[in-house]
């Protein structure tokens, strides 16, 4: 693997991580609990959207062959795609829907930050501008956690639920392959280990704060970033390009 | 929850440094730091904003509008009051 190679399928990963997270959210559209909330989530969404453009349009400049956002997004069968598995859990309820924002978000922000320092200049750009919409998120995410855990006994023991639940996801962050090494080495960009670290007293000061219990350490799933994903990603891929599958090359 | 709406703020935006903060409508929300929040998500999202205040609606003293007669009327034919009910004499500058 070369430079370029590196540098493309890291590019490619963060692309994919904001926008099936952007599709996961969209799932919720219109469900909202309040209009407020509603919005949020709306903005969210888009906020992830924009982000995967960002990535894929520079992913398809540093490979050089012509392709475009909407043929990363839209015409790559789901055994190309590289999210973490994290991001792909199914919405479940509205406090699934904010654990899951919120570990990942607390990883996503200090990746951000790294990578905003790192010595590939666009990359640094894009990072930068994508770490304020993230911090915001995180803001939101980790005040929902925090009400809803320190809330009633029911909110109480439906978060502690999704947190038990969506833990096993989170190993995968941090286990890093040559892609990573190499953007550590070749740019300067996110030490894991030290990511791992932050990320571990960042997410325990808010579940403390909210009052719920770390889950024990235990086994972890991984593969998604080998392409290798769980069942239900096939059907949000199948959802997700539809109608580029239907009609190759629409528009709008 | 389900039956029962959260409490309404008020949402006043300042459009940028220099002006006043002005009335832009209201969001729902349980507390005070999710009031910002919405208020921001609701409020702000095509940059209209570089400052917001949240109230709560129940904490702002409005006039009652059966009053309204004693409170505003009297001030309708004090046109005296208005600086364009005054001459200005000839000759005078600087005013």
């Amino acid at each position: 693997m070369n430079n370029e190679q590196a540098l493309f399928r890291y590019v490619v990963r963060l692309g994919d991580n904001a926008l099936v997270l952007a599709q996961r959210l969209i799932e919720i559209v219109a469900d909202g609990p309040e209009l407020e909330e509603e919005l949020a989530n709306a903005n969210f969404s888009l906020d992830y959207l924009g982000q995967a453009r960002m990535f894929y349009s520079y992913a398809g400049e540093i490979e050089g062959e012509g392709r475009m956002e909407d043929d990363f997004a839209f015409r790559r069968p789901d055994r190309e795609f590289e999210n973490v598995l994290l991001v792909e859990q199914p919405n479940g309820h509205f406090g699934d829907v904010i654990v899951r924002s919120v570990l990942f978000d607390v990883f996503y922000l200090l990746q951000l930050e790294a990578l905003s320092e790192c010595s590939d200049q666009r990359l640094a750009e894009i990072s930068l501008k994508t770490a304020k919409e993230i911090r915001y998120h995180l803001r939101y995410g980790s005040q929902w956690l925090i009400r809803l855990g320190d809330g009633t006994e029911e909110s109480h023991g439906r978060v502690q639920d999704s947190l038990d639940k969506l833990w096993r996801f989170t190993g995968e962050l941090f286990s890093g392959d040559e892609t990573d090494e190499w953007v550590l080495a070749g740019i300067a960009g996110p030490d894991l280990g030290e990511l791992q670290v932050a990320w571990t007293s960042a997410v325990a000061a808010i579940v403390e704060e909210a009052t719920l219990a770390l889950p024990e350490d235990q086994w972890m799933a991984g593969g998604g970033r080998d392409g290798r994903h769980s069942e239900d990603f096939g059907y949000l891929i199948a959802d997700m390009q539809q109608l580029q599958r239907a009609y190759p090359g629409l528009n709008w | 929850m389900t039956d029962k709406s959260w409490p309404l703020y008020e949402v006043f935006i300042r459009a940028k440094s220099g002006l006043s903060h002005r009335h832009a409508g209201s969001v729902h929300a349980a507390d005070d730091e999710m009031a910002l929040n919405h208020a921001r998500d609701v409020y702000t999202r095509r940059n209209e904003g570089v400052s917001i205040w949240v109230v709560k609606s129940s904490e702002i003293i409005a006039s009652d509008p059966a009053e309204s007669a004693a409170l505003f009327e009297p001030a309708k034919d004090k046109i005296y009051r208005h600086p364009t009910f005054y001459e200005i004499p000839e000759g005078v500058e600087n005013l």
